[in-house]
């Protein structure tokens, strides 16, 4: 026991390097300690990509699992979270192949470069409209949103607005261009923007009130 | 100025305060005189704020058991691991 120096357990923050050094060498415990800080994140990322609830958790057991085996691959360049991302998406990427398998899904399903961005709905939205609804119930009215998405949309907007990943860490993760990245999320926020702002808006606000 | 159709191309940047000086100015001046693109940037930041004040859903605890369990048959069978019952020293 040494009260003087303060140690890694006694720091404040998760010190995640740390905690892979010791997982390399073997301990376990280490590990668990990862899976824990990034399990809920990784669970809700299989849940929007593969839209089901099974294959949500094989793809979260997956990742683990392959974390675990390709430890020592992991060379410490990228963070670990978005090492683990990557292969989550590939896993969650896998199961909607299996699930469409006469069709070949990728990342890139559904994008039609030609297509205007959308903006139709254009309207000031009621004060706090969120609660108008319980907790579960905007959860499932944001899910059914997100949902509406097609995955090579849905995936750079949860990674990038919700997991908050930077622009170039989605890139590197979805093997995307920056440019890529930016013009998927500009269609996937003005998507939702859209399908919110219809749940949303103040009522008798269709015709716009600024003109 | 900007047209809308060029203001909503720079929307990211906007939002995200990731454009040059040059843009920006261009980009401010839009909406503070387009009424149309202002409900825009508006509504586009209320969805953004939305979505990230949901709080994520908790994983199901029985989920989180079998994760566990997988991981630990996993280990077992792995010749990397020895589990550690003494936490090494700081």
């Amino acid at each position: 026991m040494d009260g003087d120096k303060p140690t890694v357990k006694q720091a404040p923050q998760f010190d995640e390097t740390h905690l892979l050094e010791r997982a390399r060498v073997g301990d376990v415990r280490a590990f668990s300690a990862l899976v824990e800080a990034y399990e809920r994140k990784i669970y809700r990322l299989a849940k929007h990509i593969t839209q089901n609830d099974e294959d949500a958790e094989d793809v979260l057991q997956e990742t683990f699992m392959k974390a675990y085996e390709h430890l020592d691959d992991f060379q410490g360049a990228s963070k670990f979270y978005t090492w683990i991302v990557r292969i989550a998406v590939n896993e969650s990427l896998m199961k909607l192949r299996k699930r469409k398998s006469d069709r070949t899904v990728s990342i890139d399903e559904g994008i039609d470069t030609g297509e205007e961005t959308v903006v139709r709905e254009i309207a000031v939205w009621d004060e706090d409209p969120e609660q108008k609804y319980s907790r579960e119930e905007l959860r499932a009215l944001l899910d059914e949103a997100i949902q509406s998405l097609k995955p090579a949309f849905r995936t750079v907007f949860v990674l990038r607005d919700i997991d908050e990943l930077s622009t170039e860490e989605t890139a590197e993760v979805l093997n995307l261009s920056v440019p890529a990245v930016k013009s998927r999320l500009l269609r996937a926020r003005l998507h939702l923007r859209e399908k919110l702002t219809r749940m949303f808006k103040r009522k008798g606000d269709d015709v716009f009130a600024y003109l | 100025m900007l047209t809308c159709k060029e203001f909503l191309n720079g929307l990211n940047d906007y939002l995200d305060d990731t454009a040059d000086p040059e843009l920006k100015s261009h980009l401010h001046k839009h909406v503070n005189e387009c009424p149309n693109c202002w409900v825009i940037v508006d509504t586009t930041k209320k969805t953004l704020q939305v979505f990230k004040g949901a709080e994520p859903q908790v994983i199901p605890p029985d989920v989180h058991d079998r994760l566990m369990k997988a991981l630990e048959k996993k280990v077992a069978a792995s010749k990397r691991a020895v589990s550690s019952p003494n936490p090494p020293p700081a």
